[in-house]
């Protein structure tokens, strides 16, 4: 598998009048062809805006400053606008939240799935059309004949984040990018769209970016997990390692906060104290210091940076809790360099 | 759809109706007659209560208002009072200069809105957003009276570039080019007006839509910013867009009665006038009648536009 | 908190139906009805807890909001403490708004954003003359407490809260009466996953506190399962199953209950590769909703019975409407 995306310090501004305000700050992860990744957070996290600025669709106002988006080697962050748009919905595609608001209502489905398919694969009219209903029984659209004449609003919103996919997927891909597919949707919809995108995964063998603050949901669908806070990302390493040998504070409170069905029946749960700081006040130090429980003097004042530690999978974390641990990894590293 | 649009008209009946009954008696009730208007001031009591019944005016204004009902309904609206030509022949002959001059000012005054409109949206709180805000607001509020006369007295008075009124040159042969010419004023003055009002609908609702997340998508599938505004938002952007055309359109046939006064257009705004001044009651109601016909038929069209523009507005 | 039999229910739901009427034409006749209620029946005993739990369009949020008599029922009957709420006084009504409050989903659209927060505190205490206002200024200072915000923050306006902290407000507001029943209608869905542990976490606490008795309306089972003491599962506006939380999560009869619980992503990737049953389709429209079981167009088990006669909810404690509900033995 060879390596699709690397996204290294990735900074987001936004120009307001209060001066610019930093959204994600030192964001880093990469991807290899096929593989999920998820970015976990809260609202505010940072989490959509990272995906935003890969695509160069944030506001007028919203730009990467720093570091680079390394997709197939070329720096996306320094991308052209045309160049982009040659990437956008063919090498790159999305997927977003709320699929009662993401079509728009006075084109008809067929409109909307062939305009990218025409663009992108230069099909004719008649091919694209046939493409399109192919498409879109592919992801379980029933009457497709039919449903490529209609309006969005005919549909349900399950079957509208179908035709989201079916719009994502039609070009072929290397990357989708799916920003909370899942979340406007009720659960037994869930379960359906989760399933379909396993299945049409398998087949294409798409990378995913999963946007999600369901724990669940990564659980089931992640290769990897970005755990992000505050525009940072936290902690980073595969799914089973995740859930199994969580490290970060944050990350360790997040998972004991949810309540679940599996949860035993007098568990207690823990919640995290406080509310996740404002961009237009971001701490010195660690940015979750004033609600980690192990906060220590240090924190208020020194930036963790994100650094590997020694696991069975690679695993990093931003916390001083694991400075030994993550001086211990340098050094073991350095000495097998030494010797090779 | 067939049937919305039967019932629509079927209910206008009553409405119509209902306006006349209003017009006959306000008019009526205004001071003064037709025939203190038209006769020599020294003519005797006698006389004018001559002149009075033969026009019928000394009559109950219920059995006037009767008389005029059947006549409409037999398709005869009468003669003027003051010039006793049939009023719809006098129709017929100032409909025609209303409609080119409003028809021209409203697709000029259009087409200077809608682009300038997405413009605006586009690059809000940019120095030309800032710019044709401005204008917007000097189109809307200046009267005109005053634009119509400034423009006369600088294009026309000064500069000697355009006539300063009427629809031909007196004693000319006409022709296109004489018409354009004398065009050129009244539309300039009616087209800011247009155009002032219009661009902050479009801008509004522009601004409105390039906010939703099925531009996102379309951005999302690599589509060029042109398409993205041109052919996903200005479509979602109709609706106030067909609002303000349909509140526009009986201007087509009101006429825009300070303009055509001040540039003596020979349109049925200055023939509102001239009835209102004469206590023309004939000429004045069929006006009227013409007006209420055109609200209507614009409130329908209206309606029937929403739904060709969005798909999730219908009528059944 | 166990629910004994002999003792009296502090609400009473019988047989609740709430249709709204489809209007057609201009002159406006009615074509049809959305049964987002239809007939719904069960009890609520004092100190417990009683979960509503479905997926959207069910009916939970209306059959909550007739219980406070935001909505007038269609049919059916409300009794609190054995009085019908259709039928009593106007004044009679005021008093019993002491004792029925509700929380919503985005307490930030049902507070006033011009009052400071100690005024909208205060201001039922005074509307219902209960306290002068001093009286009711230490209350608000008190309230605030229990639902841990400092006491200055009554001189703050509600854009100057975070989401977590409207909900205390919220929670607040409704604390400020004393009331007996508090229906939650979505607390926490509008919260961030950190924020809903608080919320939840405060509203146990007062529960066993103040001896509040809750409806909890949510569509998250993670939420209701914590929280619940009862849980009643809805589907198209009628109740599919009715029986203890432990019940409900340990031996579900109804499938569509098995199915709800089956389609939640579990937190553990070891488990991802488990048997899941997926149901197909989407739920049907309640303007039209399906004849005989309403569950039986999704329903993996559905057979002819089903498409004909409607389901009675039976059992003694733990109810189900289902002609066929699953052997409690293989689950």
């Amino acid at each position: 598998m060879g390596e699709l995306l690397k996204v290294d310090r990735m900074k987001t501004e936004f120009q307001t009048e209060k001066g610019p305000v930093t959204s994600v700050d030192e964001v880093s992860f990469d991807l290899k062809e096929g593989e999920t990744i998820c970015l976990v957070g809260e609202s505010g996290c940072g989490k959509s805006v990272t995906s935003l600025s890969i695509m160069h669709l944030l506001d007028r106002n919203g730009s990467i400053t720093h570091g680079s988006v390394l997709f197939e080697g070329k720096d996306l962050a320094h991308a052209s606008e045309a160049a982009m748009r040659k990437i956008r919905g063919n090498d790159i595609s999305m997927i977003f939240q709320e699929p009662m608001t993401s079509l728009n209502p006075v084109l008809t489905i067929g409109d909307q799935l062939t305009e990218g398919i025409r663009l992108h694969m230069k099909y004719s009219k008649s091919e694209a059309r046939k493409y399109a209903i192919e498409m879109l029984k592919k992801v379980g659209i029933p009457r497709a004949e039919g449903i490529v004449d209609e309006y969005p609003h005919k549909l349900s919103g399950g079957m509208r984040q179908r035709v989201m996919i079916a719009m994502a997927l039609s070009c072929r891909p290397k990357l989708l990018i799916a920003d909370e597919p899942t979340t406007a949707l009720d659960v037994t919809i869930q379960a359906q769209i989760l399933k379909l995108m396993k299945e049409l995964r398998e087949e294409s063998n798409t990378a995913i970016i999963l946007i999600t603050h369901d724990l669940g949901v990564v659980a089931e669908m992640a290769d990897k997990v970005a755990v992000m806070y505050a525009g940072q990302v936290v902690e980073e390493t595969d799914v089973y390692t995740l859930f199994d040998n969580p490290k970060h504070p944050y990350t360790l409170g997040l998972m004991k906060s949810i309540p679940h069905i599996t949860n035993p029946d007098d568990m207690r749960l823990d919640s995290i104290p406080g509310s996740v700081p404002s961009v237009f006040n971001m701490p010195k130090g660690c940015r979750f210091y004033d609600r980690c429980p192990f906060a220590m003097e240090r924190c208020q004042n020194e930036k963790p940076e994100l650094k590997s530690i020694e696991d069975k999978q690679p695993h990093s974390i931003r916390c001083f809790l694991y400075e030994k641990e993550e001086q211990d990894y340098e050094q073991k590293h350095a000495e097998k360099e030494v010797s090779s | 759809m067939l049937q919305y649009i039967v019932r629509r008209i079927l209910i206008a009946i009553p409405v119509l109706f209902g306006v006349t009954v209003l017009n006959f008696f306000i008019i009526n009730l205004a001071p003064g007659n037709p025939v203190d208007m038209m006769v020599n001031p020294s003519a005797t009591p006698e006389q004018l209560a001559m002149q009075k019944h033969e026009l019928g005016l000394d009559q109950p204004v219920w059995a006037q208002y009767w008389h005029w009902l059947t006549q409409l309904f037999q398709g005869n609206l009468g003669f003027s009072y003051s010039t006793r030509e049939p009023v719809t022949q006098i129709l017929v002959a100032h409909i025609g200069p209303t409609l080119l001059l409003m028809g021209v000012s409203l697709i000029v005054g259009y087409l200077i809105a809608i682009p300038l409109g997405i413009i605006c949206a586009r690059k809000q709180n940019s120095w030309i957003d800032y710019l044709v805000t401005g204008f917007s607001f000097f189109g809307i509020s200046v009267p005109h009276f005053f634009l119509g006369l400034g423009v006369i007295y600088v294009f026309a008075s000064k500069l000697l570039l355009f006539p300063t009124g009427s629809m031909n040159t007196l004693g000319g042969d006409g022709g296109l080019i004489d018409t354009i010419s004398h065009l050129v004023l009244p539309v300039a003055v009616l087209a800011t007006g247009i155009a002032g009002n219009m661009v902050r609908y479009v801008r509004s609702s522009m601004l409105d839509v390039l906010g939703k997340d099925y531009l996102r998508t379309a951005k999302a599938k690599g589509l060029s910013q042109f398409i993205v505004t041109n052919k996903h938002a200005l479509r979602n952007s109709l609706i106030p867009i067909i609002t303000v055309i349909g509140i526009d359109i009986p201007m087509l046939i009101g006429g825009a009665i300070v303009t055509e006064q001040v540039f003596q257009w020979p349109g049925l705004g200055l023939l509102t006038i001239q009835s209102i001044t004469s206590r023309d009651y004939s000429t004045l109601m069929a006006i009227n009648l013409l007006a209420a016909v055109t609200v209507l038929f614009a409130n329908l069209l209206t309606d029937i536009l929403y739904a060709v523009a969005d798909p999730r507005i219908r009528y059944d | 908190m166990p629910v004994t039999e002999q003792r009296q229910p502090l609400l009473q739901v019988k047989n609740l139906k709430k249709y709204y009427p489809i209007r057609k034409g201009i002159i406006s006749r009615t074509v049809g009805y959305v049964k987002a209620v239809d007939d719904v029946s069960f009890d609520i005993y004092p100190g417990e807890t009683m979960g509503l739990v479905g997926e959207s369009g069910c009916g939970k949020s209306t059959t909550g909001r007739s219980l406070v008599r935001l909505e007038d029922p269609t049919e059916g009957q409300v009794l609190f403490q054995g009085k019908n709420l259709a039928n009593i006084s106007q004044r009679e009504m005021r008093k019993l708004r002491t004792d029925l409050q509700i929380i919503f989903q985005d307490p930030y659209s049902s507070l006033n954003p011009r009052k400071r927060i100690g005024d909208l505190l205060a201001e039922p205490l005074l509307a219902h003359k209960l306290a002068t206002k001093k009286d009711a200024d230490q209350k608000v200072n008190e309230i605030l407490e229990i639902v841990g915000l400092p006491k200055q923050y009554k001189n703050r306006y509600p854009h100057q809260f975070s989401g977590g902290q409207r909900q205390r407000i919220g929670i607040a507001r409704a604390l400020m009466l004393r009331p007996k029943l508090i229906i939650c209608d979505e607390p926490v869905s509008a919260l961030d996953v950190s924020i809903q542990a608080q919320v939840l976490n405060l509203l146990k606490d007062l529960q066993k506190e103040l001896n509040l008795t809750y409806v909890f309306i949510a569509h998250g089972l993670g939420a209701v399962k914590y929280i619940s003491d009862r849980i009643t599962v809805m589907y198209l506006g009628k109740v599919m199953e009715l029986a203890t939380t432990k019940e409900i999560f340990e031996h579900p009869k109804h499938p569509y209950t098995e199915i709800l619980l089956n389609a939640y992503p579990i937190p553990n990737p070891h488990q991802r590769d488990r048997e899941q049953i997926v149901v197909e389709g989407d739920v049907p429209s309640p303007a039209n909703p399906p004849k005989g079981c309403v569950f039986h167009t999704r329903c993996p088990f559905a057979k002819d019975v089903c498409r004909e006669k409607v389901p009675q909810l039976t059992g003694k404690d733990h109810l189900v409407a289902c002609h066929f509900p699953l052997e409690t033995v293989n689950v």
